[in-house]
């Protein structure tokens, strides 16, 4: 490692708040603990381990307490978050997590408690899983909810394995065929795939919407499902989804809706009056569970009349017993066509506290106004930047805005570079090179978290930059010369892997 | 409303630059009977944080906690002590509030901790690589076949009857869809089962759990041998880590893929999630492994520094051709875990570890002295059976009423299965006292 060459280098590689961590095993003290324990009580045998031989040594680093604490300080001095600043990507609903949600999950009552204890010593854990169900169900208008999907993901998989199930059960031919637009999220082709399914892309129109003349043109009696994303990823809401849903529903299948963008229609909208046959929701964007760097997450789905018996084990049953889990398939508890099981358990409890935490906190008004203070805000920025940057499509939009690179075309500047600059002026990059549709794209998503103060900020950033990239690209390719590092090559990353710490 | 910054001149103020008369005008692209004009009548209006923290902890107060009484449940979920630091840590905003590592110049951060994490994983599994987390180990499971019937072009999967059943289900689930075939063993508590014989060379893997869901502890020796004879991958499945403080760990062994649960390290009980997946292989499958690896690679100025990398494996990458559809997985369950090892250090682990046997071990011998009760287990780690004569969950039932959580029984776990009624799995940790084991003793002295 060598500091020579950047400007400013200091003796300790330091710089300033920004220390130069080394990893945990680069820290070793042989024999230090951060962690005292008392000594294994007396007991007639040794061990009683059978089999298996006791191994030698497992090569953890020692650290104490105090190292483990800075340890860990500093690597989160190196990370950009939403508390520290605006962090508009798109797609990701990267709102204020409040601290509440934090307290709440805390408490012994929902933290403490395993998940196959008796259901008597229980009742609230159910009662709280219950009640955010509810709310999820009255939200969008379905009829049936399915806690247990860990995440945005696994929640697409729970929806399709439900129409999957759904189809198998109706009998007839096989239907093998999913329509995915081309916008969609990476997930939505994986998940389809994963389940044994045929992709097949649907077009979109100039725009940015699915083209229903192409879309109706594929549909037949081997199609299994839609997937839909509404709003969909070029921030817009796909208006001929009515449409698009009967079309379905007559060829027998269903529309899968991902409600990555629920943000954006939560408490105005009714999924259910849209044809919507599945969804999942995304509590770890829409209802502000913090992202944690990479999850957890929790991906609850919503169902129509029709693929309500076949949602997953366990379920809850709330009757004058008190609240109790069905956890295997059984004809008097409604359970008996339920496909299986997504996970360990029965879901991301301590999400679902933090999201009810948060449900509560809003209520139905306040919710009603959070969607549109999402939209409000992220048309606002479309009108503001629409001068500067080519919006590839008419306004209005949903909760985010959507550009491409047009109006860079011959500075020698891309949109990795806007997205690198962002960072040396203090911002979080706005999702780029996503949806794929259009080139170099600039997905900005500013929630309604945001202050306008802090939004004006932002646009007035952004022209900055506009302006900067006509006549200085170079200072662009430099970029980011302010933070923790400089840009990093990924290339060679994934050409010699190195995945994990070893000794030299 | 607290968390929304815009004023109404704020509000005013914009619609006016946008063109519009109100926001109703944004949604005009919605069909018109889908809107909602209000708020959604017959819910609750918002609420103060007072009012929230009063309906909510009126909720868990309703619940028995596990450190207010004498508590013996493990079964894939184990409580243990989680030094302060980790909590206070894990809350830092840099860590809680950041998302993915998109971009590595501003999540460093997050990128090392995965980075020392892959490596603790690596360790602990005896494994050479491991990725940067899972769902939880039931999904990670599902994936390590997955994977297996990738990578061997085979698509049949041998489980365990001890494999947790739970895990046995989410794996079955995938199968039915993705359409592989599984074969599973029948939940064996006495342990004789004999999965070699059943391994043939239409067989992807054979999945097997130690210590197991009876609390079996295995060695995989043979198992594995046999496995590579046939063409198959060996996925061992680790419920409680902490064992692998102890026990010679599966990659030592000859497991091509170690699968488990983290949730004991770092992770609270919080009713079943959310926990952590871990996942674990041979380095020349890493091309086929789901979720996320980070690697180390220098910045421009030639500094060290960490990114996600292999992305052409993943969904948004590769769409229907990713080895997986995972995207978000458990990036602060896994600081939590990383944390705590990292606390515990290798003298730390290996004595939680061997402090949890002892507990166990103390645990049996009282128990092993009542009258009408038997223990299944030659080998264990902190998690025996128990065969106490009667139904298990009446006893269960019965001790919940004097204020014990008894265990986990194993007709709760295996709903579907005959001859288990009497069978109880009882797990110890370092939390569990001797007053514990001797209020667990008495009650069950009493009742049988």
């Amino acid at each position: 490692m060598t500091t020579a060459t950047i400007s400013g280098a200091t003796i300790s590689g330091h710089r300033g708040l920004q220390m130069d961590e080394p990893l945990i095993f680069e820290l070793d003290s042989p024999g230090s603990s951060g962690v005292d324990l008392p000594a294994p009580p007396k007991t007639k045998a040794k061990t009683r381990l059978g089999a298996v031989p006791v191994r030698e040594s497992v090569g953890l680093p020692g650290l104490s307490e105090p190292e483990v604490v800075r340890h860990y300080t500093r690597l989160s001095q190196k990370n950009y978050a939403i508390d520290a600043g605006f962090y508009p990507l798109g797609s990701c609903t990267m709102k204020h997590n409040p601290r509440l949600n934090e307290k709440m999950a805390r408490l012994p009552g929902f933290a403490d408690v395993h998940p196959l204890q008796p259901m008597t010593t229980i009742q609230g854990a159910l009662e709280l899983i219950d009640t955010l169900a509810g709310w999820l169900k009255a939200l969008t208008g379905m009829k049936a909810v399915a806690m247990s999907p860990a995440a945005g993901a696994h929640g697409e998989m729970c929806g399709m394995m439900a129409i999957a199930a759904a189809h198998d059960h109706r009998g007839g031919p096989a239907r093998k065929r999913v329509l995915v637009p081309e916008s969609a999220h990476g997930t939505n082709p994986a998940t389809a795939a994963a389940l044994g399914m045929v992709v097949e892309a649907i077009p979109a129109t100039a725009d940015g919407r699915i083209d229903l003349a192409a879309f109706k043109a594929k549909l037949g009696f081997d199609v299994a499902a839609v997937m839909l994303t509404n709003p969909n990823t070029c921030g817009l809401f796909e208006r001929d989804v009515r449409e698009l849903a009967d079309a379905v529903h007559q060829a027998g299948a269903f529309l899968y809706c991902d409600g990555a963008n629920f943000n954006a229609i939560i408490g105005r909208v009714r999924v259910a009056d849209l044809g919507v046959d599945a969804m999942h929701i995304n509590l770890h964007k829409t209802f502000s569970t913090p992202h944690g760097g990479g999850g957890p997450g929790s991906g609850p789905v919503v169902f129509s009349q029709a693929l309500a018996p076949f949602v997953p084990l366990p379920t809850i049953i709330h009757d004058d017993d008190g609240y109790r889990l069905v956890e295997c398939q059984d004809e008097d508890e409604g359970t008996a066509l339920a496909f299986g099981r997504m996970k360990a358990f029965h879901g991301q409890m301590g999400v679902f506290v933090r999201a009810l935490a948060y449900t509560l906190s809003h209520g139905a008004d306040g919710l009603h106004q959070a969607s549109a203070d999402a939209v409000l805000s992220a048309n606002y920025v479309l009108a503001k930047l629409k001068g500067t940057l080519n919006a590839p499509f008419e306004g209005p939009c949903m909760h985010e805005a959507l550009f491409d690179d047009k109006s860079l075309k011959d500075t020698g500047v891309t949109t990795l570079d806007i997205a690198k600059a962002l960072i040396d002026e203090g911002f979080h990059p706005m999702t780029v090179y996503f949806p794929l549709v259009v080139h170099g794209a600039m997905l900005i998503e500013p929630t309604e978290s945001e202050s306008k103060r802090s939004i004006d900020q932002f646009i007035a950033t952004m022209i900055g930059l506009a302006e900067r990239a006509k006549e200085d690209a170079a200072s662009f390719h430099a970029a980011p010369t302010l933070a923790p590092r400089r840009r990093l090559d990924e290339t060679t990353a994934a050409r010699k892997p190195i995945l994990r710490w070893k000794t030299r | 409303m607290r968390y929304l910054p815009l004023t109404e001149a704020d509000r005013r103020e914009m619609l006016a630059v946008i063109g519009a008369a109100s926001v109703a005008e944004l949604y005009r692209d919605v069909p018109e009977m889908a809107r909602l004009p209000g708020p959604i009548a017959g819910l609750p209006n918002h609420m103060g944080e007072l009012e929230v923290e009063r309906l909510l902890s009126s909720m868990a107060a309703k619940n028995v906690t596990a450190g207010s009484v004498p508590f013996f449940l493990g079964g894939g979920a184990y409580r243990h002590h989680i030094p302060a630091t980790v909590d206070s840590l894990i809350q830092r905003g840099e860590f809680l509030t950041s998302y993915t590592p998109y971009q590595p110049e501003i999540a460093q951060g997050t990128l090392q901790f995965l980075f020392e994490f892959q490596s603790q994983v690596a360790l602990l599994t005896g494994m050479e690589v491991a990725n940067a987390s899972m769902y939880d180990g039931a999904t990670a499971c599902a994936e390590a076949v997955m994977m297996a019937n990738r990578t061997t072009k085979r698509s049949r999967a041998l489980l365990a009857g001890n494999l947790h059943p739970h895990y046995r289900d989410t794996t079955a689930t995938l199968a039915r869809f993705n359409g592989f075939e599984i074969v599973a063993g029948a939940p064996a508590p006495s342990d004789r089962e004999n999965l070699i014989d059943k391994i043939d060379t239409t067989i992807s893997c054979v999945v097997v759990q130690s210590p197991d869901v009876f609390g079996h502890v295995h060695n995989l020796t043979a198992l594995a041998a046999a496995c590579q004879a046939k063409g198959a991958l060996l996925i061992a499945v680790v419920t409680e880590a902490v064992s692998l403080g102890l026990l010679t760990p599966p990659g030592a062994m000859g497991a091509d893929i170690v699968v488990g649960e983290g949730q004991s390290l770092g992770i609270p009980l919080g009713y079943g999630g959310p926990h952590l997946g871990l996942f674990a292989a041979k380095e020349k499958y890493i091309r086929q492994m789901p979720g996320r690896l980070i690697g180390q690679t220098v910045d421009a100025d030639g500094r060290r520094g960490w990114v996600l990398t292999l992305s052409t494996r993943e969904q948004h990458i590769r769409r229907e051709k990713a080895t997986s559809n995972i995207c978000t997985n458990s990036g602060l369950c896994a600081l939590a875990f990383s944390m705590h090892l990292t606390l515990l250090g290798e003298t730390g682990f290996t004595d939680l570890a061997r402090l949890n046997h002892a507990k166990a071990v103390q645990l049996a011998e009282k128990l092993g002295d009542l009258k009408g009760l038997r223990i299944l287990n030659d080998g264990f780690f902190n998690e025996f059976t128990i065969d106490v004569g009667r139904r298990a969950n009446k006893v269960v039932n019965k001790l919940a009423k004097r204020g014990i959580l008894a265990g986990v029984p194993a007709a709760r776990l295996f709903p579907d299965s005959d001859g288990l009624t009497d069978l109880l799995v009882v797990a110890a940790t370092e939390c569990t006292t001797e007053a514990d084991m001797d209020a667990l003793a008495r009650g069950l002295g009493e009742l049988l």
